[in-house]
């Protein structure tokens, strides 16, 4: 287990004790992981990282509403099966024709075939499993237990390899329980302070320890806000990314006002954040100048 | 500590070893998450068996980590879990001890003359950033210094005793000397968490003392809650609010397997036709929509249900994050509509001040006249009802003597499709006084709905598909 948790980290993402441990349950146990938690925490990134670690290729099914088994799992190539009909016509046989064209010859793979028939193992990244709908949930029900594909006019298709497989869910809907049934469960948040500040780090090494510091400390301060949003991991690497770019020295009232929109995406929430956390920050400074004034 | 209690005597109060070992206590504890509440299959107990060969049992964190993957496949499911097993380990490792016959070195016994004061700070000190090991220390240490005599019998008390004693606060407290670590206040989850092991620690104590085992204690709906918000209550709303917010959005997906293709589309179906000379090869189905929900929720803020407004206005609160099309009306006397209000206003306390302030309620007497309410919302939005809109009343019904109008709701719940009644009363005191709530309830379905579970039952019937008058 320290192993794969070295080798993530040697693949360049940080994971948590449990990331670790679950991540490495599911290559032993050979089961699907699915991952949920806010959006931005790295559950993809997650599934990016053990390829590279476990060097495989990345086979990436993105879900969105609508999406069917034709796109999913396989398609027949109508084209090529038209053109071959017409290329024979009258030779042979209507058996033969219709043995032929419904070959492995004609069959469009997409992501869930390529996965299971890869002669390489993969990593499978199913993502944002809960932006369709329940029924394509069940037909991935065969593929999640025993890595396999029915297709009627083949018959069933194996996976030669076991390929790791992982989904990813926004917790926008909830799943079906045979689904769940079948995974085993990892639950990402955001990360605890000094764990997102070795992530930050990671990712711009040229921002000053301080800053990066400061940076992570405000963010974390903004996630207890009641936002419609609240600031993902990937927004604070943004952010500390813009800070660098603007050769920023300090994070005072004025810069946090102008770069704060990298990490706060809702108008209504700019203004919450503004109120409660830029107010903070301007507080120090009016006190010196006052003075002065 | 007590004189040695004959063996006899103990195993007559600890029950007996489960069968089966270790399997067994893992079943045992898979019984326990299942009487919280928590789905487990067969399939994931097998899951968790085969996890657990897999990792080391040397680490309690990859222990529970890998149960938990298996066992516990949401976040609330997970903060159960969590609960469980603290629970469940606990007691079995108390158990297990005094059947064994093992107890703690009583050091504690030895008269203690360190400085009161002194100790007092150190803790308070430590628990500014305490490991949980350093904690456990750190209670034993209370307990041992200001826990002594006899218990009060309940533990909860004796926990507060001894954080009073202790003077320990969450809130700053400005009079003590300056280099004091109490006077900025003890972090609030450090100081949970230390309660949290005093309880450990006086229940291994009481255990300990009188060999038996306590009854176990049910979760409650408090601890189950997942920390979160600042409000717990406005959290508990949010969560069942979001609960309907799903339920809604899944319904339309229920109907697509069986119902979907109820209707022939005639006139697509002729077209489609055309193409195979006027033979209608292919049919084309109507598709069922689903159904967008349209709510218009009303909410009593006069001073009868001053008690409850805090509730309704979260419940409106959390409603309005959730449905785009979403018409509120506060109303005492006269009704106002305050949705922008609600949609401007993020936090709830700003939302809900600003409603109290500046929705232009406008109330005369402070007494809610349902009749006028009525006669006004049904003027107010009259065109806009029909059959797929949902009205939400959240009201007392109490009329305070005035004309209930029941037939002017009557033809506000004809026009909507659906009426639901929300009653922050009992259903004890229905009908009582001047409560008119039975002249309404014959038009529309009627909730008592004061706890958070009362509004999950109401979310049920909210998300039910509706039947008729589609």
């Amino acid at each position: 287990m320290e192993e794969l948790a070295t080798g993530l980290r040697g693949a360049g993402y940080l994971p948590g004790a449990n990331t670790a441990l679950v991540s490495f349950l599911a290559t032993k146990l050979g089961k699907p992981v699915l991952v949920e938690g806010p959006a931005g925490v790295g559950k993809t990134e997650l599934a990016k990282a053990l390829a590279r670690y476990l060097k495989r290729t990345l086979v990436r099914l993105q879900c969105y509403e609508g999406l069917d088994e034709a796109k999913a799992l396989y398609e027949w190539n109508y084209r090529k099966q038209l053109l071959r009909i017409q290329a024979e016509s009258g030779e042979a046989g209507w058996q033969d024709v219709q043995d032929d064209i419904f070959g492995e010859e004609f069959l469009l793979p997409r992501p869930l075939m390529t996965a299971i028939a890869s002669p390489e193992p993969v990593v499978l990244l199913i993502d944002e499993i809960d932006k369709t709908d329940q029924e394509f949930e069940a037909m991935l029900l065969e593929l999640l237990s025993d890595f396999q594909i029915s297709i009627p006019e083949l018959g069933r298709i194996e996976a030669r390899t076991q390929p790791v497989v992982l989904l990813t869910s926004n917790n926008t809907r909830e799943l079906t329980e045979a689904l769940k049934r079948r995974c085993l469960y990892l639950w990402l948040d955001y990360p605890e302070i000094e764990h997102e500040l070795e992530i930050v780090r990671l990712h711009s090494p040229d921002l000053d320890e301080t800053i990066a510091r400061k940076l992570v400390e405000i963010v974390q301060q903004i996630r207890e806000l009641d936002l419609k949003k609240p600031p993902s991991i990937a927004e604070s690497i943004d952010w500390a990314r813009a800070l660098i770019l603007l050769g920023a020295k300090d994070i005072d009232g004025d810069t946090f006002k102008q770069t704060m929109s990298v990490i706060v995406k809702h108008r209504t929430d700019l203004d919450t954040v503004a109120a409660r956390v830029g107010v903070k920050l301007e507080r120090p400074v009016s006190d010196d100048a006052l003075p002065a004034a | 500590m007590a004189a040695p209690t004959p063996p006899s005597k103990i195993y007559t109060r600890i029950p007996d070893r489960g069968p089966g070992g270790f399997d067994g206590q893992l079943l045992a504890f898979a019984e326990e998450l299942r009487e919280e509440g928590m789905a487990l299959g067969t399939s994931e107990l097998l899951d968790a068996f085969a996890a657990l060969e897999e990792i080391p049992w040397s680490d309690q964190n990859d222990f529970k980590g890998a149960l938990s993957a298996t066992l516990a496949k949401s976040p609330e499911d997970g903060r159960t879990f969590e609960l469980v097993f603290e629970r469940f380990f606990f007691r079995a490792t108390e158990a297990e001890a005094a059947r064994r016959q093992i107890s703690e070195s009583p050091s504690r016994t030895s008269a203690f003359d360190v400085d009161l004061d002194a100790l007092r700070q150190q803790i308070a000190a430590a628990l500014q950033d305490g490991s949980e090991a350093a904690l456990r220390d750190l209670a034993r240490l209370a307990i041992a210094a200001f826990g002594k005599g006899e218990g009060s019998g309940v533990l909860g008390v004796d926990v507060q005793r001894i954080r009073r004693a202790l003077g320990l606060r969450s809130e700053p407290q400005p009079d003590l000397p300056e280099d004091d670590p109490r006077r900025d206040g003890v972090p609030r989850d450090q100081l949970r968490r230390f309660e949290q092991q005093l309880r450990r620690e006086l229940e291994r104590d009481l255990i300990e003392r009188t060999a038996s085992l306590p009854p176990k204690r049910p979760l409650t709906e408090l601890d189950r809650a997942l920390p979160t918000g600042p409000i717990q209550d406005l959290a508990a709303v949010h969560r069942v609010v979001a609960q309907l917010k799903r339920r809604l959005a899944t319904q339309g997906h229920e109907l697509k397997g069986a119902k979907r293709h109820a209707h022939v589309d005639v006139r697509r179906t002729m077209r489609a036709s055309l193409q195979t000379g006027g033979v209608p090869v292919e049919l084309k189905y109507r598709p069922r929509r689903p159904r967008r929900p349209e709510i218009f929720v009303l909410c009593d803020v006069s001073t009868s249900v001053t008690s409850a407004s805090t509730f309704f206005l979260s419940v409106l609160h959390a409603l309005h994050d959730s449905f785009r099309k979403l018409r509120s009306f506060v109303f005492i006397e006269r009704i106002s509509e305050v949705t922008e209000v609600f949609e401007r206003e993020r936090d709830f306390r700003a939302a809900s001040e600003a409603v109290s302030k500046d929705a232009g309620v406008a109330d005369i007497s402070g007494y809610t006249d349902y009749g006028r309410v009525w006669t006004e919302f049904l003027a107010l939005i009259e065109d806009e009802l029909h059959p797929r809109a949902t009205v939400i009343v959240l009201g007392d019904a109490r009329t305070n003597g005035r004309p209930p109008r029941d037939d002017v709701f009557a033809a506000i719940t004809a026009r909507a499709g659906r009426t639901f009644w929300l009653n922050p009363e009992p259903r004890l005191y229905w009908n009582y006084g001047d409560s008119v709530i039975s002249a309404y309830e014959q038009h529309c379905t009627a909730f008592e709905c004061w706890r958070t579970d009362q509004l999950e039952d109401f979310v049920k019937a909210l998300a039910q598909p509706v039947t008729a008058a589609g």
